[in-house]
């Protein structure tokens, strides 16, 4: 039961809670306070390349349906229609290129694998670490590209390439 | 009760009041100030911060929330008793409460088997957590009871051996007659502290207690209400008002129990005699009826402190680790502890 060897450890487990609480107790200023946040009122800075929710850089996207295919649960709606662009040279045929009409991510839905983020060959979609989007009524979660694009601003640049990595992809 | 001349019925609801105040708020108090606020640090948290400064009012925001749940019943449960269980516990409590002197002339009740009297109604909430239990129909509630039944009945012996040493050094079983031999003793000839009996009765004091945590079923012998096994134990079936009073009953229990510890051990709400001059009961100042309350609830709040720091601290001991503790350590100790102040009370 209570042998020797344990009760140094039994001392040390009322030290450990003790000394969190002291920390706790002491101001933020003098190196204390806990280690919650006081949410609503105070808010929490998430890590650069936390995954909040997904933007979408609206140019870049090609209408390939990829990242709709390869989403788990199907929560990414996306329609498009082809337009004439002017030719690169002068001279040339006009180019058919895609353009979104609609691009719809149901975040009741989503379950944040990324997968989309991944697969996406033109750079499209992008991680934000955005996290404040809670709506009342779960069918608001469905976010259209508008929403999405506005998100675009808070993605962080993306970190340097490693020395000697190879730069594929697009430009 | 007080020296001026009041009339019966005034006494009474004197009584009736202080007995309801002496009860609820020292649960009030280690609810909020250990339960929410301590344990929170404890564990890095804040606790409640929402309902007033520093969530001061999260307790009655919790009490208007179980006020207003339903008072379920299981189909099969006995209705009558099922709903008297969380009575018995809290009358317990109200019992418990009635022989702790506050001060020379503040107490309830003061007659010469306060600690046996002390000591029986504290088994009065066995028996309501027995048939809460049995009542429930239902497994879970049924093993939480049987296990708070042996535990109870495991660690009052401990309780009764360590409050013996105290008796026989007092020679007294008047809880007031305790109080006035600490405060008026000495200890070698100086009698500058009085004679607390947490210093010769340190042993009984630690049993004392252990026991008191074990009958609380606070954490490391929280085997009754073990929430990963048994849901809540005996509480399973319980809710809103009826879950509420086994919440405060537990909670006011604690202060209580503590109070009874402060005055078992540590001087109760006397300061050392020798202080003010006083040579017995009769020359204590008036003013003692004031402050002593006071010092009563400062050592409440240190003894019930320590009662929650251990259970913040500690995890769960086995059932069969949890019996071993208390008959083959505890009560050999309390024995031997019983025999030696026996022996030093005949020689000195």
């Amino acid at each position: 039961m209570a042998g020797k060897a344990q009760v140094p450890g039994l001392m040390k487990g009322l030290g450990v809670t003790f000394k969190t609480l002291t920390k706790t107790m002491t101001p933020k200023r003098m190196g204390g306070g806990a280690n919650t946040v006081q949410y609503p009122h105070e808010k929490e800075a998430p890590t650069t390349r936390a995954r909040g929710v997904i933007a979408l850089r609206e140019d870049n996207c090609t209408v390939c349906m990829l990242c709709a295919r390869s989403c788990p649960d199907w929560c990414i709606y996306i329609e498009g229609h082809k337009e004439l662009a002017p030719p690169r040279r002068a001279g040339g045929a006009p180019r058919k290129v895609n353009k979104v009409d609609r691009f719809d991510i149901d975040y009741a839905l989503c379950m944040y694998c990324g997968i989309c983020v991944e697969v996406c060959p033109f750079d499209a979609l992008f991680w934000s670490p955005e996290y404040e989007y809670s709506e009342p009524r779960i069918a608001d979660l469905l976010h259209d590209k508008d929403k999405l694009g506005e998100w675009m601003e808070t993605v962080p640049e993306a970190p340097e390439l490693e020395v000697g990595a190879d730069k594929k992809g697009k430009k | 009760m007080i020296g001026a001349d009041i009339p019966y019925w005034a006494e009474s609801l004197l009584r009736v009041l202080g007995g309801t105040v002496a009860v609820l708020l020292p649960a009030g108090t280690i609810v909020y100030l250990f339960l929410f606020k301590m344990m929170s640090f404890m564990q890095s948290r804040l606790g409640p911060m929402e309902a007033g400064p520093y969530g001061s009012m999260q307790l009655f925001a919790e009490v208007g929330k179980w006020l207003q749940k339903e008072d379920i019943q299981p189909q099969k449960a006995d209705k009558r008793i099922f709903k008297m269980a969380p009575l018995i516990v809290l009358v317990s409590t109200f019992l418990l409460v009635a022989v702790v002197p506050f001060g020379p002339d503040a107490y309830f009740t003061n007659f010469d088997a306060g600690v046996f009297y002390m000591l029986a109604v504290s088994s009065i909430s066995t028996l309501g957590i027995l048939i809460a239990g049995w009542s429930s129909a239902n497994k879970y509630s049924l093993l939480g009871g049987l296990r708070a039944a042996g535990q109870l009945i495991a660690y009052e012996l401990p309780m009764v051996l360590a409050v013996l040493g105290v008796v026989i050094q007092a020679g007294t079983m008047n809880m007031q007659g305790i109080v006035v031999a600490q405060n008026s003793g000495e200890m070698f000839g100086w009698d500058g502290l009085g004679n607390p009996y947490i210093l010769t009765q340190f042993i009984g004091f630690v049993i004392f207690m252990i026991a008191v945590q074990a009958e609380l079923t606070q954490t490391p012998f929280d085997m009754p209400i073990a929430e990963s096994e048994l849901v809540s134990g005996y509480m399973t079936e319980y809710s809103g008002f009826r879950f509420l009073i086994f919440f405060i009953a537990e909670f006011a229990t604690a202060g209580v129990f503590a109070l009874i510890a402060s005055v078992l051990f540590l001087g109760g709400w006397g300061v050392p005699f020798s202080w003010f001059g006083w040579h017995s009961i009769d020359d204590v100042d008036n003013w003692m009826n004031v402050g002593g309350p006071l010092i009563m609830l400062t050592k409440m709040l240190v003894l019930t402190f320590l009662i929650m720091w251990i259970r913040f601290s500690y995890p769960r001991f086995r059932e069969d680790q949890l019996q071993r503790f208390a008959w083959k350590l505890l009560i050999p100790l309390a024995l031997v502890n019983i025999m030696v102040t026996a022996i030093l009370k005949v020689v000195f």
